[in-house]
């Protein structure tokens, strides 16, 4: 049985781009989208995390962020976290691929150990926010299957495509998204989430877009609203900069233990 | 007014039939507007002190509400293949439960161990179909050593598992429909899994199906004691006037009486609870008394050769004050009753009140109206005055003086008794035994644990503060100290996590298992845990987002608010001793319940009062004497106090339900006093000495009182049947005490009087002779 079940389990993430009855037009979206994200190399940022319970009260994570292109497959990101304190110096660092799941480690300064995180365990919270490491990942067309939807009018009179993607890691947290991409620029301007009740569980929203290096389109506002709990989580992203001269070598198990 | 009213319900009796029953049609047009709400916070008000704290901890950390699915296999042992695998799809199928946010079983639990240098973490089990002997054991092993498994998830003897479904309903007042979607769900799952595998039982407990039968037990009384109730009254009422019309004309007034009340309800926009349900049944006990009074009166003048109108008009002149006396009194009696802190005995008191009113209107103009044109026959009914009622006058004044003394000594122990009783509300006892609800709480009271529950939150008001090794030492120590609790089953908190990890992160050392050296080493062990959960298996139910606050659940054995409150409050102390920068607050639907019993009746013994001042003020008034006002309080205070004091042999327990029965039977059994003090009055200004106007009362009045309190008791009887406690409560204790106060009225107060109104007789003795030889 335990065979079987890796066996699909291997023959849905080898089978990608499955054709959806849209004639593809979804998938076709989806490439689109990130062709016009290929090429950027590598990008540092800061990030200001903040989280609020339906109480109101919030509280703030800050961290920094780097970022590797592969081509081929999933990006390398490395995320340093400068607060709380307490956590100050503990590294993320993660592998994203298209076709098997993403390999992802963590450094913990205190124990000055960098340990492995189960692959399966993607789609919990980030540091305790509305976010899952899930949504936070590259997007890699291969991951989701797609259909289209329609095309309407979105924020700030855009047109966007509305496109279904629905997961194929069975231990993806949920049972699809639902995507605004913008038809000028194949920017995802809003997603929702469905849990796997298949009700809606969050919606995130992208603003304040700056456009980098001519190509390359930057949201430095996300909002993740829980519709389920009432708690919400912002991401503000400050100072992106690109062709930072970060190598693939500053992204491995060793360079955590470096990373500062 | 009064000759109007008898002059149209006689002379123009179908102009006031049309424009009665229109009226009530009317009125009854407004129960479209009526809805059922079977939610639990009907009990609460808003802003009331333990709610505000619950709904708190539920907006700091997740909301908690949950239903529980106890797994109970035939084979009394769950470590094996076959129950793991249906635990596991169970599990895989509660996440399609609407509203559910997470799902804990034994399967999904995150184990944590060690490999090489890693910290795996992962459903305990994954493929339960391939498991191998080696593997059972180590699960056992796992799971029996798991202080948040052990006793909650995982009898310790493995022979019973519990799935627990945990909820966000949204947030609107009325969650009744939601509530039974999630109930219809979980049912319906667990009749499908035990038709794959009947050697397995499924019991559901917890919030929400303690909602869903609020909700049902409720909506039951109400299709069946209404009924039935109705029923009852029906034959009581043909044999007692022995008139097939004039019972069909009462009940045709009881009925739009109970309709009208009901739309009135509905067009001022109250709703129905389980509190409020029983308003048909009390209006609909106490009308029948108007009605009875009525028609007994008319039936007597067409007796004495009066023309039916002409006997209407006599029975409207002579009942017309009594009546109104009467309906104010009671009406009085339930209006302090919005006194209640509980805003649904608040309504109940309201609705009833205004009920009693309305029974009021319509018997002194439908119904005579009704009894105008039809062709009621004078009744086969023997005399009002018949010499049984004047045999035991004469038993009584012989007696008089054992009876006096006798009966004031027998008030005096049971009211000493009455104080014996325990303000006690046991929440799971609320519902019979024969309820699912009741059956699968003891099952799991049984087999695995009770199932109520406390969330204690610990606040340290310094983020990230809840990593400090000090203040997880504290969380050892409460969650140690309360496990050693005599109220407590199951106890488990976020320092056995920290323990659990630092052994993890030591390769799995025994001996690590302590608490994290430092603060930042405990933070990051967090971290690293934290980012290592499943959707939906996240700690943000158990730690707020600036990590400053943790919340812990413990699960108590089926107790009472008196044990509750007694826990809550040693926990506080013990943190002020142990702890005094620490905030800790409890907070769950059973703590709010333990203390609405308690604020309650505090809020019902000033109702009481002010019934007893106000009613005893009409009451000085009605009979312009102020010496048979104050005697009257004896009779009007002791039925209630004698009444508890049989309480404390029948439970001994005062629940939410009877914290109201004594304000709100004060303004029921004063009616017997009214009317036999009225007769009595009566006669002694008719010049009789004290001995004849006692047996003028009994003559006259006895044989009516002892039918409507027949009546009365029979009624409130009926809601004993009610599976719901607090009602059924609420009605044996009600009908008993109205039943004392007629014992009361018959065998003590005319002693009394006979004792403290003996003073010079107001007529000469042969007048008194005379009377007392004509009625002998």
């Amino acid at each position: 049985m335990k065979l079987i079940t890796t066996l699909v389990t291997g023959l849905a993430l080898v089978a990608p781009f499955a054709i959806a009855d849209d004639g593809g037009r979804g998938l076709e979206i989806a490439k689109e989208r990130k062709a016009r994200d290929t090429g950027w190399g590598d990008s540092q940022a800061e990030m200001t995390m903040i989280l609020r319970n339906s109480q109101g009260e919030t509280s703030e994570r800050k961290m920094r962020l780097k970022n590797f292109e592969i081509q081929d497959d999933g990006d390398k990101g490395l995320t340093i976290f400068d607060e709380p304190k307490d956590v100050s110096g503990t590294a993320f660092l993660s592998f994203s691929h298209n076709t098997k799941p993403d390999d992802q480690w963590l450094y913990l300064p205190a124990l000055k150990r960098v340990k492995r995180i189960s692959s399966r365990n993607k789609s919990g919270p980030f540091m305790g926010s509305e976010f899952a490491y899930e949504d936070m990942g590259s997007f890699e067309p291969e991951k989701y299957e797609f259909t289209y939807l329609r095309d309407e009018p979105c924020a700030e009179d855009m047109t966007c495509h509305v496109v279904e993607s629905d997961p194929v890691d069975k231990f993806s947290g949920y049972t699809r998204q639902i995507s605004w991409i913008d038809t000028e620029h194949m920017r995802a301007v809003k997603t929702e989430y469905y849990d796997r009740k298949n009700t809606l569980l969050k919606t995130l929203e992208l603003s304040e877009w700056k456009l980098y290096k001519d190509k390359f389109w930057r949201a430095h506002k996300l909002d993740m609203q829980n519709h389920q709990n009432g708690k919400s989580t912002t991401i503000i992203t400050h100072g992106i900069e690109f062709d930072t001269g970060l190598s693939e070598s500053d992204f491995s198990q060793a360079s955590l233990k470096r990373a500062r | 007014m009064r000759q109007w009213v008898e002059k149209q319900a006689t002379e123009r009796a179908w102009i006031v039939i049309v424009a009665m029953i229109i009226a009530a049609l009317v009125a009854a047009a407004g129960a479209g507007n009526l809805y059922f709400r079977g939610d639990y916070k009907v009990f609460f008000e808003e802003g009331y002190g333990p709610l505000n704290d619950f709904e708190e901890m539920q907006k700091v950390f997740n909301k908690s509400d949950s239903i529980a699915v106890l797994v109970v296999p035939e084979s009394g042992n769950v470590i094996d293949e076959t129950v793991l695998t249906l635990i596991q799809e169970y599990t895989e199928e509660a996440w399609q439960t609407p509203f559910s946010s997470r799902v804990d079983s034994l399967t999904n639990y995150q184990n944590t161990w060690a490999e090489y240098d890693d910290m795996i973490v992962e459903d305990m089990v994954l493929y339960p179909e391939e498991l191998t002997e080696d593997d059972l054991s180590r699960i056992r092993e796992t799971a029996l050593a798991e202080p948040s498994l052990n006793g909650r998830i995982i009898s310790p003897d493995t022979d019973v598992s519990l799935i627990n479904i945990t909820l966000q309903l949204p947030d609107v007042t009325d969650n009744t429909a939601n509530v039974a979607s999630v109930m219809d769900f979980v049912r319906d799952l667990s009749a499908q899994f035990a038709e794959r595998y009947p050697d397995i039982a499924f019991y559901h407990t917890g919030i929400i199906p303690m909602n869903y039968s609020f909700a049902t037990e409720g909506q039951k009384d109400m299709s069946t004691l209404v009924p039935a109730m109705l029923l009852l009254i029906i034959v009581l009422l043909a044999v007692l006037l022995r008139s097939v019309l004039a019972m069909l004309a009462t009940v045709v007034v009881l009925v739009l009486t109970i309709m009208a009340t009901m739309g009135l309800a509905g067009w001022m926009g109250f709703f129905l609870s389980t509190g409020t349900i029983n308003v048909p049944i009390v209006v609909l006990t106490i009308a029948v008394a108007d009605c009875v009074h009525v028609v007994a009166t008319m039936q007597y003048g067409m007796k004495q050769g009066k023309s039916r109108k002409e006997a209407v008009r006599y029975s409207l002149e002579l009942n017309w004050m009594p009546i109104f006396i009467t309906s104010a009194t009671t009406a009085v009696g339930f209006l302090t009753l919005m006194m209640s802190e509980s805003p649904v005995f608040a309504d109940f008191g309201f609705l009833c009140a205004m009920g009693v009113m309305l029974a009021y209107v319509m018997s002194v103009t439908l119904f005579p109206a009704l009894l105008s044109v039809l062709p009621v026959g004078a009744g086969g009914r023997v005399d009002d005055k018949a010499p049984a009622m004047a045999h035991f006058g004469d038993f009584v004044i012989r007696h008089q003086t054992p009876l006096l003394w006798g009966g004031v000594a027998v008030v005096a122990v049971l009211s000493a008794l009455a104080m014996r009783n325990e303000i006690n509300d046991v929440a799971t006892e609320y519902f019979a035994e024969s309820t699912a609800y009741r059956q699968s709480v003891d099952k799991q009271a049984d087999t695995l644990s009770g199932s109520q529950s406390i969330d204690w939150a610990m606040y340290t008001d310094e983020a990230g503060g809840i990593s400090n090794p000090e203040f997880i030492a504290v969380m050892r120590d409460f969650t140690e100290w309360l496990e050693q609790q005599p109220e407590i089953d199951h106890v488990s908190g976020l320092s056995d996590t920290f323990m659990r990890l630092n052994k993890n992160m030591h390769a799995d050392d025994p001996d690590w298992y302590r608490i994290p050296d430092d603060r930042e080493l405990a933070a990051q062990y967090l971290l690293l845990y934290e980012m290592s959960l499943p959707y939906g298996l996240d700690l943000n139910n158990q730690v707020n987002v600036d990590k400053s606050a943790v919340r812990m659940t413990s699960i108590l054995k089926n107790l009472g608010s008196v044990e509750i409150i007694s826990l809550e409050n040693r926990a506080k102390d013990w943190m002020d001793a142990n702890a005094p920068g620490i905030r800790l607050t409890a907070a769950s639907p059973s703590v709010m319940f333990s203390h609405i019993g308690e604020t309650n009746m505090k809020s019902m013994i000033l109702s009481m009062m002010m019934a007893l001042v106000i009613i005893s003020g009409i009451l000085i008034f009605a009979l312009r004497s102020l010496r048979l006002g104050v005697i009257s309080l004896f009779p009007n205070i002791t039925p209630a106090l004698v009444g508890f004091g049989f309480w404390t042999f029948i439970s001994g327990e005062i629940n939410l339900g009877l914290s109201i029965v004594s304000s709100m039977t004060l303004g029921i059994i004063v009616d017997d006093t009214v009317h036999f003090l009225s007769k009595y009055k009566r006669a002694r200004m008719e010049g009789m000495m004290t001995e004849a106007a006692v047996r003028y009362s009994f003559i006259n009045v006895g044989r009516a009182l002892l039918i409507t309190t027949l009546v009365l008791v029979l009624g409130f009887s009926m809601l004993a049947f009610s599976a719901f406690r607090l009602n059924s409560d609420m009605g044996i204790a009600t009908s008993l005490i109205i039943l004392i106060a007629l014992i009361i009225d018959f065998l003590i107060l005319p002693p009394m009087l006979l004792w403290l109104d003996k003073d010079k007789p107001e007529a000469n003795a042969e007048e008194q002779t005379s009377l007392k030889g004509e009625h002998a």
